[in-house]
Order: structure tokens, then sequence, then C-alpha cells
């Protein structure tokens, strides 16, 4: 192998990621005084949390009845139980604070007329633990809630002294012997060069791996690179068969059509022209949760009432909301739908179809950001000196479905948690052990190995293999065949990433490279999570199994953990679901039928 | 005498040409390509696409090549719906962004495909956007207030107070409008450009900062601000169809009423 040189740089903390979690704790870490670095891929601003459309959940009760009690109970029930109630009270409860920072940081939230942040109502948002009206709870910029959040995050990092190393790409963790993390290698993408960064304190805030599928809200830089290096580290995922699939993908193009479309009153229809979310969900209709509303959809299509030339999708119907709504609280979508599906929506329905959007799965964490793992018996045990935050996460707080507008929440109030955690445990400048003389071996001998790559198979004809696989095998509904089927196939891809061919052998801005790395994060995390739905017996949230239609309590109400090595064995575990909170506040929310 | 001619490397010469095997609808992309570890002069290539299996955006056809073609094709994009920003480049003569950019929407024949215009270029599709980054970081771009945030609540601001941010906050910093800006090309190096000056404008117009002053203090000077001499491409451009140059010019009045 030849000698690679490496940069060397010692930070008391650095952050993978500069998404809306990676930022809120970048700043966060600076403003605490430890001397922070932000690594991320892309140029902030173009992280996917830029994408967000329609809001983020705050029990602010501007514009009607509301309690952050009532929240948790919603995000309980939305999670089908899945969800650990202690990280869920302590999000609910903090999201009151956060969402006023924001604002205070000038995200040009939309107003009330009496000037306080605009609330929509969004799905499986309730008052009254479930029993009272529709909550009016998510906080939103228009439709570009995500954008004004992250643009806002990035100039409150400017005015705070973190360093930034932008257009740097991840390589591996750096682990001891004790497996703790002690920092990161990075490739700065522009030069070329190798970077090490040491740190006390790793922070994956890398976001999900939605590109795992063939058709998903997500961008293409959504690769899950945090996971990845995770599964390398020999580390274990959670819960990676809870894949949210969104109600409205824009047909064909698979963009985003935020859920507030429905929040400002907007119907889904069939052929029929019905709005049959009245069938499904009695209550709130179009306002149920993402998961129900997709396999609401998937049934319509099934029994022949999609429409279309292939009766192969679902009309989302705003034009009765009229154009001083849809100018006011709907412009984004209004230009995303002409674009994308060249559908004027004050005239037109926009045609959509449950598009994969969100990784409820990921890198166990408890509610300060720490990094988890079952060791010895004990399930809580941290990894010493690694973080996790945002979607690249499973605190878990949104268990085995996500609430809409529940996701940018998450993301302010881990970053913060996490800022705030390690405010407590990191020494400023503190001293840092020695790394082994061999530390970045492996690292080194991969990208060696990677960059010369001259096998069969172009990157793009694994990854096309893997999104389709996970797109048919994975979907909304699953049945122990099409899995099984699917994990023999996901093993056999994964083992051709063994041939794969990198054509190009620069180092200066080599994409193809990174793709390929990319790929090889997408691969690990893709089989992990088919794995994890072959072996979840039962129906929960957003993991819906034909052969087993009913949630099972008993046996199952309880986390997967999942890992994977170099050969593609994978090995299953369990965490306890905390069924606890943390404060008399709030009680915990008993199991029962979830129904809307 | 000025050189008109360029310097030996830096002359495009003619690339390779990548035929579409059997299609019988393709399109063809003139794509810019310059490797900075291979020591040649930048080249134009030309890509024949099957437009039978090719999505429809500019950004389609480019992932199709460097899926399917010629994977050291390099270029920037992430979200492929028009909002983060990554893949601006200039297609068919305009800055604009790859990913809402029809292909059916190009002028008929080859589509010409150039990274943005006048930076200095990493690689390919790629532009350095270093000093326009620094240039965004130097307006100092957040929230500037003498006062208190209320302890426990937002701050207020009336919708027609918020209204004035709509056609600002939007932007997503592509820098399409500035590298189409003659004045920005000629100037760059102090001059702020118009995403820059849209970003001032988005925050010396919101009732809740507290520093219009120094922001405007900040802006007098004879290139930062006053190198806008209207031209308007910035306007023609702006993939979010948002107007720099109004923003421009109201800080221009700005200017003009202090010193009444």
């Amino acid at each position: 192998m030849p000698a690679y040189k490496i940069h060397e740089h010692t930070f008391d903390m650095v952050v993978v990621g500069a998404g809306g979690a990676g930022l809120r704790a970048t700043f966060g870490l600076a403003q605490k005084g430890l001397k922070t670095a932000c690594i991320t891929k892309v140029f902030p601003t173009r992280s996917h949390t830029v994408a967000a459309q329609g809001g983020v959940a705050a029990a602010l009760a501007n514009m009607g009845e509301d309690d952050w009690r009532y929240h948790f109970f919603d995000t309980v029930k939305g999670s089908d139980w899945l969800g650990d109630q202690d990280a869920i009270e302590y999000m609910c409860r903090e999201a009151i604070p956060a969402i006023i920072e924001l604002e205070h940081y000038g995200v040009p939230f939309s107003r009330t007329d009496d000037g306080k942040i605009y609330q929509r109502p969004f799905g499986g948002m309730t008052t009254r633990y479930g029993e009272g009206p529709p909550a009016q709870r998510t906080c939103a910029a228009a439709d570009r809630t995500g954008h004004a959040i992250l643009h806002t995050l990035y100039q409150q990092s400017l005015a705070h002294d973190a360093q930034f190393f932008i257009e740097y790409f991840a390589l591996d963790l750096i682990m001891d012997a004790n497996g703790a993390c002690r920092g990161v290698l990075a490739l700065d993408m522009a030069e070329g060069t190798l970077h090490l960064f040491k740190a006390q304190g790793t922070v994956l805030a890398t976001g999900g791996y939605g590109r795992a599928y063939f058709s998903a809200t997500s961008a293409h830089t959504c690769t899950g690179d945090g996971g990845g290096m995770v599964l390398r580290a020999g580390l274990a995922m959670q819960d990676m068969e809870f894949v949210q699939f969104h109600p409205t993908g824009i047909y064909g193009a698979g963009c985003l059509i935020t859920e507030g479309v429905r929040g400002e009153g907007g119907i889904l229809r069939n052929s029929n022209g019905e709005r049959f979310m009245e069938r499904y969900a009695p209550s709130v209709k179009d306002l149920a949760p993402r998961d129900m509303v997709s396999r609401a959809m998937t049934m319509e299509i099934r029994e022949g009432r999609g429409v279309g030339e292939h009766k192969d999708h679902i009309l989302l119907d705003l034009t009765h909301l009229g154009p001083e709504v849809i100018h006011e609280k709907l412009p984004g979508i209004a230009e995303s739908a002409r674009i994308f599906a060249n559908v004027d929506v004050e005239k037109q329905p926009i045609p959509v179809i449950p598009t994969v959007h969100y990784n409820m799965g990921g890198i166990p964490t408890n509610y300060h950001g720490e990094v988890v793992q079952l060791k010895n018996g004990n399930p809580d045990e941290v990894v010493p000196g690694l973080y996790a935050i945002g979607e690249a996460a499973c605190v878990s707080v949104h268990g085995a479905n996500r609430l809409g507008s529940n996701s940018l929440l998450d993301l302010v109030v881990f970053g913060r948690a996490v800022a705030n955690r390690a405010a407590e445990t990191v020494k400023r400048d503190g001293k840092q052990a020695k790394l082994a003389g061999d530390a970045c071996d492996s690292a080194l001998a991969r990208l060696d190995k990677l960059r010369n790559a001259n096998g069969g198979t172009p990157t793009a004809v694994i990854r096309d293999k893997m999104q389709r696989t996970m797109q048919a095998d994975a979907a909304v509904f699953r049945t122990g065949d099409t899995l099984r089927d699917g994990v023999s196939k996901m093993r056999e891809i994964h083992a051709s990433f063994g041939d794969v061919k990198v054509s190009d052998r620069s180092l200066i801005w080599n994409s193809d490279l990174i793709e390929t790395y990319e790929l090889s994060n997408l691969l690990d995390q893709a089989l992990v999570t088919i794995v994890s739905a072959e072996n979840r017996t039962e129906s929960r949230g957003a993991h819906a199994r034909e052969d087993f239609p009913d949630r099972d309590d008993a046996n199952w109400q309880k986390h997967t953990l999942c890992s994977v090595d170099e050969r593609g064995q994978t090995n299953i575990d369990y965490r306890p679901v905390h069924m606890y909170t943390l404060t008399d506040d709030v009680s915990v929310v008993p199991p029962k039928k979830r129904v809307y | 005498m000025a050189e008109f001619s360029l310097p030996k490397n830096s002359q495009i010469q003619k690339g390779r040409h990548w035929p579409a095997q059997g299609a019988k609808q393709s399109r063809t992309f003139k794509v810019y390509r310059w490797n900075p570890d291979d020591g040649m002069n930048p080249r134009v290539d030309t890509y024949e696409v099957d437009m039978a299996t090719c999505g429809p955006m500019v950004l389609d056809a480019l992932i199709k090549i460097k899926n399917e073609i010629d994977p050291t094709l390099t270029f920037r994009r992430s979200c492929r719906e028009g909002i983060c920003g990554s893949c601006a480049m200039n297609i068919d003569g305009t800055n604009t962004l790859a990913c809402t950019k029809a292909i059916e929407d190009c002028s008929a024949g080859d589509v010409p495909i150039y990274p943005l215009p006048h930076m200095p270029v990493v690689k390919d599709l790629v532009p350095d956007l270093t000093h326009f980054y620094a240039q965004y970081a130097s307006i100092r771009p957040w929230l500037r207030t003498q006062s208190p945030s209320p302890s426990d609540r937002e701050r207020l601001q009336s919708p027609e107070d918020r209204k004035k941010l709509d056609g600002l906050y939007e932007c997503i910093l592509c820098a399409c409008c500035s590298t189409s800006c003659p004045s920005y090309w000629w100037n760059g190096d102090r001059y702020l450009g118009p995403a820059i000056l849209l970003q001032a404008y988005r925050w010396i117009i919101d009732s809740r900062d507290e520093d219009t002053g120094s922001r405007l203090d900040d802006l007098e000077d004879p290139f930062k601000l006053y190198r806008c001499h209207t031209i308007m491409n910035c306007a023609r451009t702006c993939p979010k169809g948002l107007n720099p140059a109004q923003a421009i010019g109201e800080i221009k009045k700005l200017m003009l009423a202090r010193r009444a």
C-alpha cells in the first residue's frame, strides 16, 4: 500500500454533517467554549434539511388550545408504542424553548395577525390526548420551513467560532482498542488530501439513507454515511426496518409535496373522485399519520381505484383552497407541481404516490445524543466519544412511525442536547491520549482498495440493483415471501460490491470514488433494513406485514439491533423500549389500539 | 496592446465524442471538461443521450451520462428539486439549475453545458465558490439586535412586516445571479454582487433587526454596492424567480434617504 500523507487536526469535538442537527450542534458546542470542527460533504445550505417544507412542531398554542403533554401523547401513539417515552418527553417539552430560540435567531416564520409564529395542523397532531380537535402545532415559514431554518442555522454558525471543513467526505471512524471513538478520517474533495480529525467526541449528523431505494424524496446525497461508518466499526443500528413512505411524493419525479397541503385543507382523491381517507381514518381523515395514509393509498390503487393510464397513483386536490392560501402558505409546492408534474395547482390536482421519505431507524442513542449499544447485558451502554443526532440517529423518538413536523424538531432539540451534554462531559482543550500507530490503517487500506477498484461492475450498476430490490421487496406492504426473496437478493448485491469498478483515478473532486463510498454505506444499511424487516413478524407503524397484520406487543414491543460484518453476515439482537418518563409531569402512555 | 486571445493552456479543445448506441431519439450534450490532474487543456466532450430512457431535466441527462457513459464526469448535485442550489451551471447559454431546467426547454440542437462563468474551475462543472461564500459571511448575515429577546416567547412581527421578506428569504445561494453579472465578472473581488446584496437587504428590511445603520455603513463603498449598473442579468437568470436588482435598488434608495 502506498504511503498516504495525513494532515492531523485536534479538536475537542468534531461534528460530521452540516444539516439542521449538525449545525445546531456545531455552534452550540462552540458557544460552550469547546474547540469544534464541522466537516461536511456539501456546503451547509445544500444539506437536505433545506428541502423540508411543512414545518416544525411545538406546542406554543399560538392558534388554539395546546400543551406539550398532548404533543407527547400524539408522538407516543404515532410511534405505535415503539418510541422511548423518556426521550419523547424530553423532545416535546424542549420543543417550546428550542423553537422560540430559532425565532430569536431570525427564522422568517409566517405570522398570525397578532404577530406570533403561524402554526398549521399536521397528521396525527391532536389535543386532549387524542380526544380533542386537531392541534395547530406545526410552526411554518410558508412551505419552505426547512430552508428557512437551515439558512438561519448556518448564519448563526457564521456568528460563532466554529471551524468548517466544507466538501470534506468522512471515510471512517477512528476507534481505539477499548471501543471508544477517537475521531474521524476524511478526504478533502477539492484537494484530494487526507485529514485526521482527533477529538474527544465525534458527533454523527449525517442524515438518512433514503437513496437505498429507487424512488425517494431524499436528495442524491442522502446516503447515510454515518450509519455506514458505524456499521463498519462493528456497531449495531436500531429499528432499521421502519422506513417511512411519505404519502405525497410527485408521481414519477418523487419530489416531496408537503403534508402541510393537507394541513391547509388539501384532500386525497381516488379515481372515483372519492375522499377515501374518510373510510380509513373517520375522525382525522386526510390528516391521519403517514403510515396509515400511505397504506390507504396503496389499498385504493390495489383495488383498482388508482388514477392515470396505469391506475397506479392518487390525486391530491387543493383546487378548492383558493389562490390566496396557495400564494401565502403553499407557494413552494405550487412551483414544484408546475415544474415536475406540469400542474397548475389552482386548477388541477397533483398526481402523487407514497414515496420513501424518512428512516425512523438509525444509530441508537439516549436522549443526550450519546450512542448506546447492548453490551454485557446492559442495553444502554454508552460508546465513549461517539454521538449521533438527527435522522442518522434513533433516539428513539419516532419509534415505528414519525409524525410530520417532528423531524425538524428532532434536529434542533437533539443538536442542542448534544452541545449541552458535551459541555458537562468534555473538557476544554482536554488532553487526548495518543492514538495507536495503526489507528488509520484499515481506513487507508479501504481507501486504497476503492480508489483503485477495477472490477467488472460500475458503481451505478450495483446501486441500481440495490435500489430496485429495496423498492420491490421492502415496500409499504411486506410479506415473508417477498422479504426472504429480497434478503437473498440483497445479500448477493452486497457481495457484488467486491467486483466494483471505479473509473475516475484522480483524487481531486473524484465524485466517482465518493459515490462508491456512498454506495458501500447504502449497501450495508439496505441489507440491515431488509434483514430486520424479515425478522420482525408483526405489523407496527411503517412496518406492515401482510402475513402478520397485527401488532404483537408481547413479543415485539422492543427495538431491533442489527449489525453486519465484512462478509455481509448480519447479527440481530434487541433493546427494550423505555416505558418510563423523565419526570412526573407526564405519565407513561400504555399501549392500546392505534385508531384515529 | 491588450491580448484578446486566451493563453495556450486555456484554449478549449475538441474533446471525445460518445455516440448513442441504437437510440431512436437522442439528444446531444456538449459538456465542458477540465481535470487539473492531467495537465491537459479544457475540452468539450460530446455525449449523445437516448431520450427514451432519460428523465426530463438536464440533471437527469447529466446523471445518465455519469451512470451509463462516463463516470468521470464531475458536477455537484443534491436535492434535484431546485431548493439546495448545488447544480447551478451554465446551460444553453444561461445560468440555471440543472435539476429544474427541462431538456425540451433548451433551444433546438446541441445543448452546451459549462460551469458558472468567470469563477475558478475546480474540475469539469464544479466551480470554486470560496470567494462567493466569504462575501456572504462578510455581510454578517444574522439577526443583530440591541434589545434583549423576550425570555419565553417569540419576537412579534406583523404579517405586513413579514411580507417584506418575501422574494428575499427564498434565495438558495446558488450563485447563478452573481456569476451572470458583468459587473461581478469585472470587479467580483470587491463588488459584492447581486446574491450577497439581496441577502444584505433581507436583513436590512427585517423589522426584527436593529442594526440597519451599521449594515448600511458597511455597504457605503464605491465597490461593494455601487458597482451595480442595473444590467438586470441577475433577475433574468434567477432560477427561483427573485429580483436581486430590485433589492439593490432599495438599498440605494435607503442610502439616499439617509443622506438627505
